[in-house]
């Protein structure tokens, strides 16, 4: 704050009091607005990461406790990494995190585009059909997980009512499979988020500018190499803005997992979320949970930091 | 990672929240935590708040969000963690002495001395509501896991009686599958398979084996060929549900059997609420049996209001309701709604069923004759982790990831050196 008086030493010893003194009261008030958010955020994210962080050095069962044991709880997680015969419940969650990331963000990245652009032909309902499409955002995933688990079950949604029209060979029930049951949570994640990507898209479309789609279209460039050579391209930022928004919401899907599945025939379509949740808090093993948490976060940052520091990069550029 | 800052924030909240209310609470109030919101066990819990009415303490629900015991639990623990303590806690098993090793439980052996406790309720109960010599939980009741519940309709029908082994069994399921209904209804959750396995174990290898490999765990006993049998049964076992079972939540495979679409649950007295609930009556309606083999043991599990070391001015309210949780008049009332027996011994069985009553014999039996055990898949046999890691093997192999009885005891004595 003293660089305030500082950097003006011109003024009289008079208006330089009460120029700082508002100059001082101008240069904190944002630090002071801010003050109580920053302090939230410092403490409750950032200093529970580090809690959560040495906790998984611990031996914390029920409720915390602050004596130091070792890696004991990251040997477990390692072990069970490469315990696939049975599988563990570690690794079932990992494997089925990369199976349900990769389908999720990449379905609903295609998905979502092919909306978007089909949506941009100028068709007629645009705006009846825009608002259908990007609703399901608005619903909770317990809801979508709900009424999803009513459709997919055999014995009371889409098999059963196609018995009833008389179509009694169909037969679909991944939901109670234990080698299908995640692909259910990528139906029920892309439904829902597949809309929202789709008007992420729209807007980026609608930002393109006509002239360059017109010149193209002189230079003879069909609808095809149109969009594959110029509108895509053009929209890289809102493909990277999509596909951290949809990352992350793979991430975190716990809730999803528990309303549509609850966590699936034998544990088996838990994501590392739910490992989390069930160890820390239902098993009273806090140190393998916290742990778990643990190498989600370096998972997460392993992915992100290396996509910030290249887009930080090119701002610099 | 999200999801657990979140869950630490709204446990922060919590905290927060709760000290304040905690802080403004009155002196002649009880403040309770518990889940049992369904319409039958709030009414059984309306008894108790009339008895503490009479004596001049209001009752406060501590509200817990979300049914079902874990919302309560993660509740009560930021509760406990901030140090405000409720006056009372709906709690199972090894939970109990958790929070007792943690030391946060009030002492309530003058009352039990007074009350003679020490004589009426069960030893095996003792195991979990004294610690270290002093009471810390009042049991409100008993419940017992290894139970059929058959439809007598169904059972007439294909002309089936009660079946005495195991393979008596079997051979009953194959007639309602020859019959066309199904056989066994059972809920693909994992605890409602180890409830189940429970039984089995206890039917295969007898009272002495079950004690020994689920209540102490001895890892000779869980590594045996009475193991590995109790596995092979349990395969065959499973050959008999439908092939939607899976997911299903134990009320509704109850219902299967209430309107006649399948033959017999196994299940705890827990069911039998239902069956009441349906208007429907034992011998008439419904058959109870002991699971074949296990005739004369006892699996329990008991609810317990886990006493808190509350100030003493809030002293008194907790000591009412520990009395008059076990009051005999509470006892009966309470546990004629909800389908289990009372925790103590000495409590007359006139207003109950004719389930009630067997099942109230039968405690009294095990309880003589040393074969109440707690149930592993209840958490009565060991801690959490423990009987987590339990009920992870048998889910897993129930649903076919462990493919073989030899595996199955590989990985349950694995998973409970693990979780130990």
């Amino acid at each position: 704050m003293s660089t305030v008086a500082t950097t003006d030493p011109v003024l009289t010893p008079g208006q330089a009091t009460r120029i700082s003194l508002r100059g001082r009261l101008q240069d904190a008030l944002p630090k002071i607005v801010l003050a109580p958010s920053f302090v939230i955020t410092l403490v409750f994210v950032y200093g529970f990461i580090a809690w959560t962080a040495y906790l998984s050095f611990t031996n914390s069962k029920t409720f915390p406790s602050y004596q130091l044991t070792g890696a004991r709880a990251y040997q477990r997680l390692w072990r069970w990494t490469f315990e696939s015969d049975p599988p563990s419940s570690w690794y079932t969650s990992i494997t089925n995190m990369a199976i349900f990331g990769f389908l999720y963000v990449g379905i609903c990245l295609a998905l979502g585009l092919l909306l978007a652009i089909l949506l941009d032909q100028k068709i007629r309902g645009e705006g009846l059909l825009r608002p259908i499409f990007l609703y399901p955002m608005a619903l909770s995933f317990i809801v979508t997980g709900v009424a999803w688990k009513w459709f997919l079950d055999p014995g009371l949604g889409l098999e059963q009512t196609l018995h009833h029209f008389g179509w009694t060979s169909f037969h679909f029930d991944w939901i109670k499979n234990k080698d299908f049951v995640i692909y259910t949570v990528v139906i029920a994640g892309v439904w829902q988020a597949s809309g929202f990507v789709m008007a992420m898209f729209l807007a980026g479309l609608r930002g393109i500018d006509g002239e360059i789609m017109k010149a193209a279209q002189i230079d003879g460039a069909s609808p095809f190499q149109l969009y594959r050579r110029i509108v895509i391209p053009l929209l890289r930022p809102i493909f990277l803005s999509a596909f951290i928004v949809l990352a992350h919401m793979a991430i975190k899907s716990y809730d999803l997992v528990v309303a549509l599945t609850s966590g699936g025939p034998g544990g088996s379509a838990w994501l590392p979320s739910n490992f989390m949740y069930e160890y820390t808090f239902k098993r009273n093993e806090m140190a393998v949970g916290s742990a778990s948490a643990i190498i989600m976060l370096m998972t997460i940052s392993a992915i992100i930091v290396p996509y910030l520091y290249s887009e930080l990069k090119e701002k610099a550029r | 990672m999200g999801r657990f800052l979140t869950t630490t924030a709204a446990i922060a909240l919590a905290l927060a929240g709760a000290g304040v209310s905690a802080r403004a609470a009155d002196v002649k109030e009880v403040q309770m935590l518990h889940w049992w919101t369904s319409g039958g066990e709030a009414a059984a819990l309306n008894v108790l708040k009339e008895d503490l009415s009479k004596e001049g303490f209001a009752w406060k629900d501590v509200p817990v969000a979300g049914g079902g015991g874990d919302a309560a639990m993660t509740a009560l623990k930021a509760m406990v963690a901030a140090g405000t303590y409720p006056t009372a806690s709906q709690m199972l098993g090894y939970t109990v002495l958790d929070y007792a090793e943690a030391g946060v439980m009030g002492d309530l052996t003058a009352t039990a001395k007074k009350e003679g406790w020490d004589k009426s309720v069960p030893a095996a109960l003792q195991k979990f509501s004294v610690y270290d010599g002093k009471w810390v939980a009042a049991p409100v009741n008993v419940h017992s896991v290894n139970w059929l519940w058959i439809n007598k309709a169904v059972m007439d029908k294909i002309g089936g009686s009660e079946p005495k082994t195991f393979d008596d069994l079997i051979a009953l399921l194959d007639k309602a599958k020859v019959a066309g209904v199904i056989p066994l209804a059972l809920g693909g959750q994992n605890w409602q398979e180890a409830t189940m396995f429970d039984s089995i174990v206890l039917s295969t290898g007898g009272p002495e084996f079950y004690k020994k490999a689920f209540n102490d765990l001895d890892d000779e006993a869980l590594k045996s060929d009475t193991m590995k049998k109790s596995f092979d049964n349990l395969a065959k076992i499973v050959q008999y549900v439908d092939p939607n079972f899976s997911g299903r939540d134990w009320n509704l495979a109850t219902a299967m059997v209430i309107k006649g679409d399948a033959l017999v649950q196994v299940m705890g007295d827990w069911a039998k609420g239902e069956f009441v609930a349906a208007k429907k009556t034992p011998d008439t309606d419904f058959l109870c049996y002991r699971f074949p083999g296990t005739e004369g043991s006892v699996v329990y599990n008991s609810d317990m209001f886990g006493m808190f070391n509350v100030p003493d001015d809030r002293k008194a309210a907790q000591v009412a309701l520990a009395t008059a949780t076990l009051s005999k008049s509470f006892q009966s009332a309470f546990n004629v709604v909800k389908g289990s027996v009372p925790a103590r011994t000495d409590v007359p069985d006139t207003d109950f069923d004719a389930c009630g009553k067997k099942g109230i014999a039968d405690l009294k039996a095990a309880n003589e004759g040393g074969t109440l055990f707690g149930s592993l898949a209840q958490g009565y046999g060991a801690p959490p982790a423990i009987a987590n890691a339990y009920k992870d093997v048998v889910s897993k192999f129930v649903h076919g990831q462990i493919k073989s009885s030899d595996e199955a005891v590989t990985q349950l004595v694995q998973a409970i050196d693990d979780a130990r």
